[in-house]
């Protein structure tokens, strides 16, 4: 549909999260009933039903925490590989060129959930560290090759003449990355970083395969326990759900003041 | 005072430079005297941006030797970046840094490069806006302004950090045709401030008015160079003519 009427709902879907779009108006979005229908769901259970749906709701939120602090360690360890590895495919240098290279279509080319036990496995070899610590260094080594690809892709969408008239003016090749085409590149990848981060929230339930206690562990202990699986995975699923469209629509905002901004008119 | 007197800004010899099979420049030598104003004419494709990029080492060259402020600036030890500190760059599609506003362009290589104290880069940057002409855009962003005012503000750019040498890639050929002419008043002043210039340009009127010669290109060679009264009405190339008779 390349003409979508005004009003209409348009919905960009990247990486499995709708990214709702300032076009998409009206009081029925398809963000507002998923969002607010779980959340209303959450609470129905739990006060109409609250063996076991309360105490679900009271066993988890610790894990909710773990699976938070995967996130955001992963994502912040992630962005800081990524750049690198950004920085590395847009080199002239064979050598770092060559490396970055190799490490992106590495890491593209195997599943995650084999990369978290390979990783996993090969550090407690080599270090004794928390298992949290490398769930978060497995996932950040997976996804600081996607990251280096959103981050080779904003670089490459600055305009040559930037680096030109830098370099013109005198300033050497990482003075004029640093302050002309990096600031620039990190607007270009707010909105698909903001993506991996949604999709890093929903794998970092394949950490609960390692010893991590997170949302979706918690709940596999809870149900265990009490052998009621099907209760506990509805409460776990709406909660990943809550989480997930509630961080999409912040960064639909996000995306909506920066378009806003009149610098990039 | 003769023009043989002066200093050699710009000296280039037997230049030579390849894309690929494509012979962009073939053998191609020239002076630029200090305060010259030299205007470089000829249909596309004839080498004239590759001659000006290579002057500050925007574009390698594959053989021949280009001399600015007496330093070798295709030599593998010469520290390019000190020698693009003294020469300004004006491009075609001005190049603005889009993300700062009108004052932090014409600051940061002050700053950045030149190493000088923000007040000082800002006190500069500000005489530099009078000067064409915009003062009141200090705080603007470049979107925010017209092609004529986003030029002017490259032009004050690159002035901020002192050159002795300007170049200009078409400046006017990406504007509308009502800014074209507050860019080249701006162009005429720095001229009559005895700025050393080399003008890649279409604007026959500028060169016949303000250049000190005219240099004319075909094929990544320069067919003829003369001063623009005797190149405008009495050209010696045949090749020369047939340009002329085109374009005006």
């Amino acid at each position: 549909m390349p003409d979508a009427k005004q009003g209409s709902s348009i919905i960009e879907v990247g990486d499995g999260a709708a990214i709702p779009r300032p076009s998409d108006v009206g009081l029925f979005t398809a963000w507002r009933v998923a969002f607010f229908g779980a959340l209303a769901s959450v609470a129905y259970l739990a006060i109409t039903r609250p063996d076991p749906y309360f105490r679900i709701l009271t066993f988890i939120p610790d894990g909710i925490l773990v699976t938070f602090e995967v996130t955001v360690g992963a994502i912040l360890l992630a962005l800081v590989i990524g750049l690198f590895a950004g920085l590395g495919r847009v080199a002239k240098n064979p050598v770092i060129n060559g490396a970055a290279s190799l490490y992106v279509e590495v890491i593209r080319g195997i599943p995650l959930l084999v990369q978290i036990f390979y990783i996993y496995y090969a550090l407690g070899r080599i270090v004794h560290i928390p298992d949290l610590y490398s769930a978060v260094i497995a996932m950040a080594v997976c996804y600081g090759a996607y990251m280096g690809e959103i981050f080779r892709a904003g670089i490459q969408s600055i305009p040559r003449g930037q680096m030109e008239a830098a370099r013109s003016l005198g300033m050497t090749h990482t003075q004029a990355m640093r302050h002309v085409v990096i600031p620039q590149a990190a607007r270009v990848v707010l909105p698909p970083i903001g993506n991996e981060f949604i999709a890093l929230l929903k794998d970092s339930s394949l950490v609960s395969i390692l010893a991590v206690s997170d949302l979706l562990r918690r709940g596999r202990e809870f149900a265990s326990e009490t052998f009621s699986y099907f209760e506990t995975y509805t409460i776990v699923a709406l909660i990943y759900l809550i989480l997930t469209l509630f961080f999409s629509k912040l960064i639909g905002l996000l995306e909506e003041r920066l378009s806003a901004d009149k610098r990039t008119a | 005072m003769p023009t043989s007197a002066r200093r050699k800004i710009v000296e280039a010899r037997e230049v030579r430079k390849f894309f690929g099979s494509l012979r962009a420049l073939h053998r191609v030598s020239f002076d630029v005297h200090e305060g010259e104003k030299v205007v470089v004419l000829g249909p596309s494709g004839s080498g004239k941006s590759t001659l000006l990029r290579s002057i500050n080492g925007l574009e390698t060259i594959d053989a021949g030797r280009i001399v600015v402020n007496g330093v070798d600036i295709h030599d593998a030890a010469t520290d390019i970046n000190r020698v693009r500190e003294e020469v300004g760059m004006v491009f075609q599609s001005f190049n603005l840094f889009p993300h700062k506003t009108v004052l932090e362009n014409l600051t940061l290589a002050q700053i950045v490069v030149r190493k000088r104290a923000k007040a000082e880069a800002v006190e500069r940057a500000t005489a530099l806006l009078h000067k064409v002409g915009i003062p009141e855009k200090a705080q603007a962003y470049p979107g925010q302004l017209s092609g004529g005012q986003q030029q002017r503000v490259a032009i004050a750019r690159s002035l901020a950090m002192g050159p002795k040498l300007m170049l200009f890639d078409e400046p006017t050929s990406a504007l509308d045709p009502e800014m074209i002419g507050e860019v080249l008043e701006v162009m005429r002043a720095l001229a009559r401030d005895g700025m050393t210039m080399v003008v890649v340009s279409h604007e026959m009127g500028f060169a016949r008015e303000v250049a000190d010669r005219v240099i004319f290109m075909d094929g990544g060679t320069i067919v003829e160079e003369a001063p623009p009264t005797q190149f405008f009405t009495q050209p010696a190339q045949e090749r020369t003519k047939l340009f002329l008779s085109q374009i005006l």
